[in-house]
């Protein structure tokens, strides 16, 4: 994937980039507003990570200004406000997603990943299949191995966003955003109650387990085969 | 600025002088109009009686003829405060009269409207009246007029009143500026002194009330009020500081002792990869701890979180309940929600969620007396009470001593026996935090058994 970064503390860029890298992506800088919204603009790029508060234009300004012009690539808004309505600011001006300093780069990267499968294939897919885990959306049926599985709403909809981007890293934030409709962080790790009974509905009784653990970052439902 | 330039600045004098100007532009028109009123109505009296005194003088004229005319005049001399009377032949010899000279032109004019001239009394004194000649047929001259003395003299007494009372005036001003200035600036100067010993650090300082309910006494009050918000602002502060100062101290230190340890020690990717990930978890929780208190920072300084929205209470809570029951299950404790459709406030979903869930949190983490505690229970509750919406957390664990209740909605504040479990010390205080922001309260009692930990905030009975 193609990464552009407009970060304009050099460090925080450098190690964005390198990290990015690591995880298989190919990252550019640009350290102002203008120069991220030039790059943005001519190259085809497949998520930004843009900072809030950057030199000569201000990233809601060049994402609103990006978004003018009729780009529809996926933004993430990394800011060091992390208040509720800086948030709504963010997404109004065009932002996918938000995140706020200070951040764990597995968490970063999770992201941009989710960002960067949504653009490339919409989420139009009436049936997700991982392994023989198969979740139809049209139903709400569930079922491994051709067996039925009984879950709850908010079990499918754990379900539904892992399988979604299954293959793919979703961060205990990332969960509790998309699935609860929060944002604040729970005292307890709440998450890790909800998706350890997922597991053991999808995952128990069968010979390869799909939903793993990801120590230090968050979770990831894939095939072991493939 | 000099001494006098600083008493033309202060509002009291601004505002006697203004007084003092219109006052005496009043004073002035009145005493104007007062003075015109008095002079025409002397001045008719006078003609009225010269009038008088013709009329009866030419019936004597008419009766007597000349000589008639020369008795009455005669006799009417001789009556105590009499009028001026001089009778002259044609060519100004004077025939009969108390008036010996006067000046020719006069007569020759014959004037017949009243006119003020000079005039010397047989005693050779200088005056002044007002007199009216008529030509009389036989060719003579008639002249009576009204000695105007008197009425000067009363022009002159109004005049000098006039100024006196002016004078008075100006001086009872000036009097009752000194007065009024001193007294204002005086509070003033009182309002700046102590507002500066504050300034300086005596947060405790309050500005004087005298209960005399003026606007100063409103103002100081208001002052007052500002004053125990700042000072109750600052030792929040004070006292966060020193716990901020142990509880991101002591992780930070952990985690950098552990980083020196392990560089001490021969290499070993295992043990290095174990630390650094221990390091990670304890990073988090210094973030966790942070932003915590940055939320909380925030509340207190009553700018929030900006949006407020009308909020479901009993749908936030029923979130809320939902997204714990397996945590509670886990530990077992039974999580039941009781929740009365809907109960609308108006606030923050994000923070109303959060600040709910840390109640639930800390229910299930210390309502229980141990953890072989088989009927542990939580129950939540919301509904409306008296244009409230109340959300109860309640459980049936050991509770906190009342002593303590009060205490532990302070900031790092964790009571002795849950120094072991993990937490931040900071949940209550942002559910304080939030309650007071939202003109809410909090308040823990005792649930006999357990504790039970309530959320009031005013229903939300418009349409916004």
């Amino acid at each position: 994937m193609r990464i552009l970064v407009v970060e304009d503390d050099q460090e925080t860029a450098s190690y964005l980039a390198r990290a990015l890298k690591e995880a298989g992506h190919v990252a550019d800088l640009a350290s102002d507003g203008e120069a991220g919204a030039a790059m943005a603009e001519t190259d085809d790029y497949d998520v930004l990570v843009v900072d809030r508060m950057l030199p000569k234009r201000d990233g809601l300004s060049m994402v609103d200004g990006l978004r003018k012009a009729g780009h529809d690539v996926p933004v993430l808004i990394l800011s060091a406000l992390g208040r509720v309505d800086d948030r709504i600011a963010g997404l109004r001006a065009g932002g996918d997603d938000y995140l706020a300093k200070p951040y764990s780069i597995s968490e970063l990267i999770a992201r941009v990943e989710v960002l960067a499968r949504r653009r490339r294939s919409p989420d139009s897919e009436a049936v997700y299949t991982v392994s023989d885990l198969v979740l139809d959306r049209l139903s709400h049926t569930v079922t491994r191995g051709g067996e039925e599985i009984v879950l709850q709403p908010r079990e499918f909809r754990l379900l539904e966003y892992l399988m979604r981007n299954a293959g793919k890293v979703v961060t205990r934030t990332m969960l509790l955003e998309n699935v609860w409709d929060y944002h604040f962080d729970p005292q307890t790790n709440v998450i890790d109650v909800h998706v350890s009974r997922l597991r053991s509905k999808i995952d128990k009784g069968f010979e390869t387990p799909l939903l793993r653990t990801v120590r230090g970052a968050g979770y990831m439902i894939r095939d072991p085969a493939r | 600025m000099t001494r006098l330039g600083r008493i033309a600045s202060t509002t009291a004098f601004k505002l006697s002088a203004i007084y003092l100007s219109v006052f005496t532009a009043f004073a002035i028109v009145f005493a104007v109009a007062i003075t015109y009123a008095a002079d025409r109505f002397l001045n008719q009296q006078v003609n009225d009686a010269i009038a008088s005194e013709f009329l009866d003088l030419s019936q004597e004229w008419n009766s007597g003829g000349a000589f008639g005319l020369v008795d009455a005049i005669e006799e009417r001399i001789r009556r105590p405060g009499a009028s001026l009377y001089m009778l002259t032949d044609i060519n100004g010899r004077l025939v009969v009269g108390n008036v010996t000279s006067i000046s020719s032109d006069l007569l020759s004019r014959a004037v017949r409207e009243p006119t003020a001239v000079d005039y010397e009394t047989p005693q050779g004194e200088q005056r002044v009246a007002m007199v009216q000649v008529v030509r009389l047929t036989g060719e003579m001259f008639l002249l009576v007029g009204r000695d105007m003395t008197e009425r000067q003299r009363f022009e002159d007494v109004v005049r000098y009143a006039l100024v006196a009372a002016a004078v008075l005036l100006l001086g009872l001003g000036i009097v009752s500026w000194f007065f009024v200035s001193r007294r204002v600036l005086k509070r003033v100067d009182s309002v700046a002194v102590t507002t500066r010993r504050i300034m300086s650090g005596d947060l405790s300082g309050r500005l004087e009330v005298t209960g005399s309910n003026d606007e100063f006494d409103r103002l100081a009050e208001s002052l007052n009020a500002m004053l125990e918000r700042i000072e109750l602002l600052l030792g929040g502060l004070a006292e966060v500081t020193d716990n901020v100062a142990h509880d991101l101290k002591t992780p930070l230190t952990r985690i950098r002792n552990r980083i020196e340890a392990v560089l001490a020690e021969p290499a070993d990717a295992e043990r290095q990869r174990d630390v650094m990930q221990a390091t990670i978890e304890d990073a988090d929780q210094l973030i966790t701890t942070f932003n915590a208190l940055l939320t909380i920072a925030r509340l207190e300084a009553g700018s929030g979180d900006g949006a407020t929205e009308r909020v479901d209470a009993a749908a936030v809570a029923r979130d809320v309940a939902e997204l714990y029951e397996p945590l509670a299950e886990e530990a077992g404790v039974a999580l039941s929600v009781d929740a009365e459709d809907p109960t609308p406030i108006r606030g923050n979903r994000e923070l109303l969620g959060q600040a709910i869930a840390n109640l639930v949190d800390n229910a299930i983490k210390h309502g229980r007396s141990d953890t072989t505690d088989a009927d542990a229970r939580v129950a939540m509750t919301v509904r409306s009470e008296n244009n409230d919406a109340v959300i109860a957390v309640r459980d049936n664990g050991p509770g906190i001593p009342a002593a303590e209740r009060g205490r532990v909605v302070q900031r790092f504040v964790r009571l002795e026996k849950s120094r072991t479990t993990p937490g931040t010390g900071l949940g209550l205080s942002l559910v304080a935090a939030f309650a007071r922001l939202g003109q809410g309260s909090l308040t823990l009692d005792d649930a006999d058994p357990g504790l039970v930990a309530t959320l009031r905030f005013p229903l939300d009975s418009g349409d916004g």
